[in-house]
């Protein structure tokens, strides 16, 4: 299983049936593919959509459906679509149970940078700031490393996304909570030992009286 | 209201006018007045719009000839043009949160001075912003957006602009219609009055002051 299948399954056992989730773009797109079977769960599209299916068959997408990325998908029965101003505000507002965004830094105290490289990359943070400060419940899906460097970090150097900290961090290699305030790991990825992710994690894990591996 | 081509409808629009457009990655925009601002060369406007969308596609188009000399926006990752423009300081374009951006625009049209949000506190879009503790919680005083032009895609325009919007077409369009001093409006449909029921008109019609004709 390649990194982002681990990662997108894992996040996915976090849905539970009526939830409202908004799922950010790159791997958390993925999580909607391995939403347990017979779990009934809503997702956003910040762009104005409620019952957001599948990506449409060739001939079948609707140049007015699209997600926040702009490509084609489709309204399951049900869906319901509306303005930026009330799909904010179910987002600001804590209407949306569950967002899903993935991430360049988090830092021990579980703040999120994950919109802009200063110099680099300056793309705009888009809902992301929103997301982060308004959700009931904010999961953080990315790689455990960059280019051999780690994104768990012990403070981060980054623009923070939000000073609101994150709930959960799902990586290829491990699940990381925040019990207490502290950051602390509680699962690690099927072959991957607690040894093997203390020695690439940056910020100082704790580590929970049973680390068990992911299941999905 | 008053119906228009869209040559008509662009001429009214000065250089350096601040001209918000609907639409999200070119969904939902106006495309015909997109076409026309850049063959009547329009130049250095203000533009108020979510993202830069990609070249060639909706605002895009602006950034393809240089036509931008300011954005407020939230995104605009998609479209190296424009973070090219901003990188090279052609273009000032300043990057808010998404929902703080709606909110603005929203309180422009509705007569507010602006209002309180909890997002970007703590971050780097609380700079040079007053916060306001409220029950004990911190927001950021985000004041109100409004413009000279709004440029609004609709799904059905009646004769007397009750406008209806399709699908993920309707983000930023309804919220725009009410925030600028000129409103010109183009529509996948122009419908008889009545063929719109009134519990289904999103945006009613003494908004709007031009109606681009279809064909």
């Amino acid at each position: 299983m390649d990194a982002q299948t681990i990662i997108a399954r894992r996040v996915a056992q976090e849905l539970r049936s009526g939830n409202l989730v908004n799922l950010g773009i790159g791997i958390p797109t993925l999580v909607a593919n391995y939403v347990p079977e017979g779990l009934k769960v809503f997702f956003q599209s910040e762009n104005g959509l409620i019952g957001t299916g599948p990506i449409p068959e060739q001939g079948m997408a609707h140049p007015l459906l699209t997600d926040a990325g702009g490509k084609s998908i489709s309204a399951l029965p049900g869906a319901a679509t509306f303005d930026s101003a009330m799909s904010f505000g179910l987002i600001r507002g804590g209407h949306v149970d569950i967002t899903v965004l993935g991430g360049l830094q988090v830092d021990s105290s579980g703040r999120l940078a994950n919109w802009m490289i200063p110099g680099k990359m300056v793309p705009g943070m888009g809902g992301a700031m929103d997301l982060v400060s308004g959700a009931k419940h904010v999961i953080v899906a990315m790689q455990h490393a960059a280019k051999g460097k780690s994104k768990i970090v012990g403070k981060c150097n980054l623009p923070l996304t939000s000073e609101r900290p994150v709930d959960l961090v799902v990586t290829d290699m491990a699940v990381i909570a925040f019990p207490g305030g502290k950051i602390t790991l509680m699962e690690t990825a099927p072959g991957v030992t607690v040894a093997e992710v203390l020695a690439v994690t940056e910020a100082d894990l704790a580590i929970s009286d049973k680390v068990p591996e992911m299941r999905f | 209201m008053k119906s228009v081509s869209v040559e008509e409808a662009v001429a009214l629009i000065p250089n350096g006018a601040i001209v918000m457009v609907g639409g999200f990655m070119g969904v939902g925009t106006p495309e015909r007045l997109l076409d026309e601002l850049v063959r009547q060369k329009k130049s250095g406007l203000s533009l108020i719009s979510n993202d830069a969308a990609v070249p060639g596609k909706g605002v895009g188009k602006l950034f393809d000839g240089a036509q931008v000399s300011r954005m407020i926006g939230t995104h605009i990752g998609l479209n190296p043009k424009a973070q090219q423009q901003m990188l090279t300081k052609q273009t000032a374009i300043d990057l808010i949160p998404q929902g703080t951006f709606v909110e603005r625009i929203r309180a422009g049209g509705c007569g507010l001075g602006g209002v309180l949000t909890p997002t970007g506190v703590g971050t780097l879009v609380e700079d040079g912003k007053q916060k306001i503790d409220v029950n004990g919680k911190t927001y950021l005083l985000e004041t109100a957006l409004r413009a000279d032009f709004a440029l609004v895609h609709a799904f059905l325009a009646d004769y007397l602009g009750n406008l209806t919007y399709a699908l993920t077409a309707r983000n930023f369009n309804p919220v725009m219609a009410m925030a600028a001093d000129t409103v010109i409006v183009t529509a996948e449909h122009i419908v008889p009055v009545g063929v719109i029921a009134p519990d289904h008109v999103v945006t009613p019609g003494p908004l709007v002051d031009y109606l681009v004709a279809n064909g």
